[in-house]
C-alpha cells in the first residue's frame, strides 16, 4: 500500500514539475502573464508531493516494512529509532529522495520571496529549478525507485551499514545536500540572467543571499562529515582527500570564489561574466559530485551504492545541463552589460586574486580526484595520487590567501593605498607575529618550521577579523550584518587554519600492547588500562575497554571507554568505536586494536592538539555566512523599488 | 578572440565528459594482465616483520593468493573483512604485498584490522609492483603450485567474486598436478 502510494506520488511530482518547467518558458515566448505565474503554485505543489513521498518512505522504515526492497536493504527491526529515521537517506534511493526534497524546498523558498522579483525572472528561475527536478525524478523513477517492491518480503532487514550508525551521520547528509542543492538557485539565477541578458545591481542583490545560504549549509555539511570521520573511522584522521570528500570540497571552493566575486561585481561592476561562470561551475561541480559518488567510476569508502547504469544516466544528465548552460554562456556572456576594467591594485583586484587562488585550488583537487580516471581513459598505467599530491598543491595556495584575507577590508575599492593599509594594521601585525611564534612554542611536540609561517598567517587572519568587529563596537554600534558576517567568517577561517596547522604538525600517537593494570606515560598524561569486558548491544556485540587518564600530578582527568564492535549483519568486519575526551586545546583519543590474548590488547593513544578548532572555525564560517545573508539591503529592495516606481509615476 | 575565451569552459567540459564516459565504459576490473599464464616475476623482498628476505620460490608447492595493499588505500579497507574470513579456511595461503607504504603504518593497520597474511612482503618503492604490473591498490593475484600467475583481480575483492570465481578457481588449481 505505502509502496503504491509512494510511487504514485513521485509520478505526480514528475507531472507537476514538467508543467513548472514548460509552461513558464512558453509564457516567456508568448508574453503570457498567466502562464508565467503558473510557476509559483507548481513549485509549492511539487514540494508538497515530494514531502508526501518522503514521509511515506519514513513511515515504511518505522513500520519495518521489509516488503519494500530499499527498506529491507537499509534497515533492521533491531535498529534504534534514530537510525531508522536516518536510514531513510542512508542508501542511494533514499538519498536521492532527500536531494529532491531539498531541491523543491529551495524552489518553494524562491517562490515565497518572488514578490520582490520581476515575474519573468522568478518564473525563469523556477522553471530552471523544475528542469533539474524533472531530471532527478526521471532518474529515480527509471533507475532507483525507493518504493521498489520485494517479493517475497524478507522477514528481517539487512541492517544499515554499521559505519553509518552514528549521530553525526544522521545530520551530515541533510546539511551537505542543502548546500549542494542550494547552488541550484544561483545557477538558476545565472541562467535567467543569460536568457534575459540582464545582469544589474538588482540581479546581484537577489542572487547574493542565495549563494551565501547555500555556501553556509555546505560548510556545515562538510564540517559534520569531517567530524563523523574522526569519530567513526577510528584512526584519528579528520580529512582523507577521499574522492567523495573532494566531491563536496570542490563546489565549496568554487562557491567561496562565487560569493566573493558577487561582492566585487555588486560594488564595482567588474567580473560580471566571471561571476556567472562561477555560478554555473559551482552547480556543475555539485552534479559532478553526485556522478562520482553514485556511478562507481571511483572506488571510495563512501561509495556505498554504485551501479554503472545509473552512472550513464547521471553523466548524460550532467552533459545536457552543464553543456547546455555553458553553450548558453558562450553565446550570451559577451553581451552582459557590466564590464568595467579591473585594476589589480585595489580591493576588487585582491578579490580577483582570491578567486584565482580558489579556482586553481579547486582545479588541483579536481585533477587529483580524476587523475586515475583520466589516465585510465588514455590507456596508461594507473598511478595512485594520495594525500601527498593534495597537500603539496593545496597548502601553498591557501597560505597567501590567509595573508590577503587580513588586508581585505583595509584596502580600498578602486585604488589601494598600501601604506595606509599597513599603518592601520601595525598592531595586528605585531600581535600576529608574536602570537604565531608563541603558539607553536608553547604546544608540545611541534615538528617542522613551516608551522610558524602558517600560524603567523592564521593568527593574522583572526586578529584582523576581531579588530574589524571591535572597531565598530568602539564607535558604539554593531557592524552592519554584511560586515559582521564577513568578519565572523574570516575569523572562522583563521581559527580553522590554526586547528589544521596544529593537528597536522603537532599531534602525537602511540601504539602499544597493554594488559589490565598497565600504565603508559605519553604526551604528558598517564594512561591506565583497566581491561575489557564483553557487552551486548541492540544489533551488535562488543568488547568494551576502560582506560583511566591522569594528569602529570596523578589527578584523574577522564575515563575513556573505547569499544570493538561486531555488528550481527557484518560479523567479518569489526568496527572500532574510539573513545574521545574533548578539550579546547587538545583531544585525548583512544581506540582498541586487536586482542593479543591473555587479556592483553593492542591499544592506540592519541593527543590531538587544537583539533576542535577546525570544526569551531567551520561553524564560525557557516555562521558568518548566515549573518551576511540576512543583511538588510537584500530585504529592502521591495520598498526601494516601490519608491522608484512611485517617483516614475509622478514624473 | 573574446568568443574563444568564453568557449573555454565548454571545451574543458567536453574533455571532462569524454574522460568520464570512457571511465564508465571501461570496467577497471576487467583489464587482462599480460602476466596471466606466465611465471611470477622474480623478486627479492624483505618481510614486513623484518626478519628475512624472500623470493618468488615462496609460491612453489601450493596454491597462493598475493594481495597488494597499502595502509593509505581506502578501498583496501572494504575488502579486508573478506581477506580475514578467507584466511580462516583450510589450505588457504594468502600473502600480502605492502605497496609504497611506511612500515609503522602497515604494522598498525594489521594490528588494528586483523592480519590475514601468512607473510607480508615489503615493496617500499613500488619496484616489484611495476614488475607485476600493479595498476592501483588493491589487487589480488592467484599463483598456482608451479609459481605461475593464473588470475588477477583489479580493485577490491567482493563476496560475489570470491564465491563465484575465486573459490572455484582455487579448487581447480589445487586439483592440478
Amino acid at each position: 500500500m505505502i509502496a503504491a502510494v509512494g510511487h504514485f506520488t513521485l509520478a505526480a511530482a514528475l507531472a507537476v514539475s514538467l508543467i513548472q518547467m514548460v509552461v513558464p518558458l512558453w509564457g516567456l515566448r508568448s508574453r503570457n502573464v498567466s502562464s508565467l505565474s503558473v510557476a509559483l503554485p507548481a513549485a509549492y505543489a511539487s514540494f508538497a508531493l515530494i514531502v508526501c513521498a518522503f514521509a511515506l518512505l519514513t513511515v515504511a522504515f518505522l513500520n519495518n516494512d521489509f516488503s519494500i526492497s530499499y527498506v529491507a536493504h537499509q534497515s533492521n527491526s533491531a535498529l534504534p529509532l534514530i537510525y531508522k529515521i536516518s536510514a531513510v537517506w542512508g542508501g542511494h534511493e533514499g538519498s536521492l529522495l532527500l536531494w529532491m526534497l531539498m531541491l523543491t524546498g529551495w524552489g518553494v523558498a524562491v517562490a515565497s520571496r518572488s514578490r520582490k522579483l520581476p515575474l519573468e525572472i522568478s518564473a525563469t528561475v523556477l522553471s530552471v529549478i523544475a528542469a533539474i527536478t524533472v531530471g532527478f525524478l526521471l532518474f529515480v523513477l527509471l533507475t532507483s525507485n525507493p518504493f521498489e517492491r520485494l517479493f517475497p518480503a524478507l522477514q528481517e532487514g539487512r541492517d544499515l551499514n554499521p559505519l553509518l550508525q552514528d549521530p553525526g551521520l544522521a545530520i551530515h547528509p541533510p546539511m551537505l545536500y542543502m548546500g549542494y542543492v542550494g547552488f541550484t538557485v544561483p545557477f538558476a539565477f545565472a541562467i535567467a540572467a543569460l536568457l534575459h541578458g540582464r545582469l544589474d545591481t538588482a540581479w546581484l542583490r537577489w542572487t547574493r543571499p542565495w549563494a551565501t545560504w547555500a555556501w553556509s549549509y555546505l560548510t556545515l555539511g562538510i564540517m559534520l562529515g569531517s567530524w563523523w570521520a574522526y569519530n567513526e573511522l577510528g584512526w584519528g584522521g579528520w580529512w582523507f582527500w577521499d574522492p567523495v570528500e573532494n566531491a563536496s570540497f570542490m563546489p565549496w571552493l568554487v562557491g567561496t570564489a562565487l560569493i566573493h566575486s558577487l561582492a566585487a561585481t555588486e560594488k564595482r561592476r567588474v567580473l560580471a561574466s566571471w561571476t556567472i561562470l562561477l555560478a554555473i561551475a559551482a552547480f556543475a561541480l555539485s552534479l559532478l559530485g553526485t556522478f562520482l559518488v553514485r556511478s562507481g567510476v571511483l572506488v571510495s569508502v563512501h561509495a556505498f551504492a554504485t551501479d554503472p547504469a545509473r552512472g550513464v544516466y547521471i553523466l548524460g544528465f550532467f552533459s545536457v545541463v552543464v553543456g547546455g548552460s555553458l553553450a548558453l554562456y558562450t553565446w550570451r556572456a559577451a553581451k552582459m552589460s557590466l564590464q568595467a576594467p579591473i585594476r589589480l591594485n585595489s580591493r576588487e583586484g585582491l578579490l580577483l586574486v582570491n578567486n584565482v587562488l580558489l579556482v586553481v585550488a579547486a582545479f588541483s583537487v579536481l585533477l587529483g580526484t580524476l587523475y586515475p580516471l583520466l589516465v585510465d581513459a588514455l590507456g596508461l598505467p594507473k598511478p595512485s595520487v594520495g594525500p601527498p599530491w593534495f597537500n603539496a598543491t593545496f597548502v601553498p595556495l591557501m597560505l597567501p590567501m590567509l595573508a590577503l584575507v587580513g588586508f581585505s577590508w583595509r584596502v580600498n575599492w578602486w585604488k589601494a593605498d598600501w601604506g595606509q593599509a599597513v599603518r592601520a594594521n601595525r598592531i595586528a601585525m605585531l600581535i600576529a607575529l608574536v602570537g604565531g611564534l608563541a603558539l607553536p612554542i608553547v604546544t608540545p611536540n611541534v615538528r617542522g618550521l613551516g608551522i610558524f609561517v602558517a600560524m603567523i598567517l592564521a593568527v593574522w587572519c583572526v586578529v584582523t577579523a576581531l579588530a574589524e568587529i571591535l572597531g565598530w563596537l568602539r564607535k558604539g554600534r554593531l557592524p552592519p550584518a554584511s560586515v559582521l558576517g564577513m568578519s565572523v567568517a574570516h575569523l572562522g577561517l583563521g581559527v580553522c587554519a590554526i586547528g589544521i596547522g596544529m593537528v597536522s604538525q603537532a599531534d602525537s600517537e602511540l601504539d602499544l600492547a597493554m594488559r589490565p593494570g598497565d600504565v603508559a606515560e605519553f604526551g604528558g598524561y598517564q594512561w591506565e588500562f583497566e581491561g575489557t569486558e564483553h557487552l551486548e548491544g541492540p544489533n551488535y556485540s562488543a568488547e568494551h575497554g576502560v582506560i583511566v587518564v591522569r594528569g602529570d600530578q596523578g589527578q584523574e582527568l577522564t575515563v575513556l571507554e573505547p569499544e570493538k564492535r561486531r555488528y550481527r549483519s557484518q560479523p567479518g568486519n569489526p568496527m572500532t568505536e574510539s573513545a574521545i575526551n574533548i578539550g579546547l586545546f587538545r583531544d585525548l583519543y583512544v581506540s582498541l586494536g586487536e586482542p593479543l590474548g591473555d587479556q592483553a590488547w593492542s591499544v592506540r593513544l592519541y593527543v590531538k592538539p587544537f583539533i576542535r578548532w577546525i570544526w569551531m572555525g567551520a561553524i564560525l564560517m557557516a555562521l558568518g555566512g548566515a549573518i551576511a545573508a540576512t543583511d538588510r539591503r537584500y530585504r529592502m529592495r521591495k520598498t526601494q523599488d516601490e519608491g522608484v516606481a512611485l517617483a516614475g509615476a509622478q514624473a | 578572440m573574446k568568443r574563444l575565451v568564453l568557449a573555454f569552459p565548454l571545451l574543458v567540459l567536453v574533455v571532462l565528459i569524454v574522460a568520464l564516459g570512457r571511465g564508465l565504459s571501461l570496467d577497471p576490473r576487467e583489464v587482462d594482465s599480460p602476466l596471466i599464464g606466465k611465471p611470477a616475476p622474480a623478486f627479492t623482498l624483505p618481510l614486513l616483520s623484518g626478519d628475512r628476505l624472500v623470493n618468488q620460490d615462496l609460491f612453489l608447492g601450493q596454491v597462493s593468493l598475493l594481495n597488494v595493499w597499502a595502509s593509505w588505500c581506502v578501498a583496501c579497507r572494504a575488502e579486508h573483512g573478506i581477506l580475514n574470513a578467507l584466511s580462516k579456511q583450510p589450505d588457504m595461503h594468502i600473502y600480502g604485498l605492502n605497496y609504497k607504504d611506511e612500515t609503522i603504518d602497515a604494522k598498525r593497520w594489521l594490528a588494528e584490522r586483523g592480519n590475514p597474511y601468512e607473510a607480508t612482503l615489503r615493496d617500499y618503492d613500488g619496484q616489484v609492483g611495476i614488475d607485476w604490473g600493479v595498476y592501483g591498490v588493491p589487487e589480488t593475484f592467484v599463483v598456482d603450485k608451479h609459481g605461475v600467475i593464473r588470475a588477477k583481480r583489479i580493485g577490491p575483492l567482493t563476496w560475489d567474486y570470491v564465491n563465484q570465481e575465486l573459490l572455484p578457481l582455487l579448487e581447480q588449481l589445487k586439483g592440478e598436478a
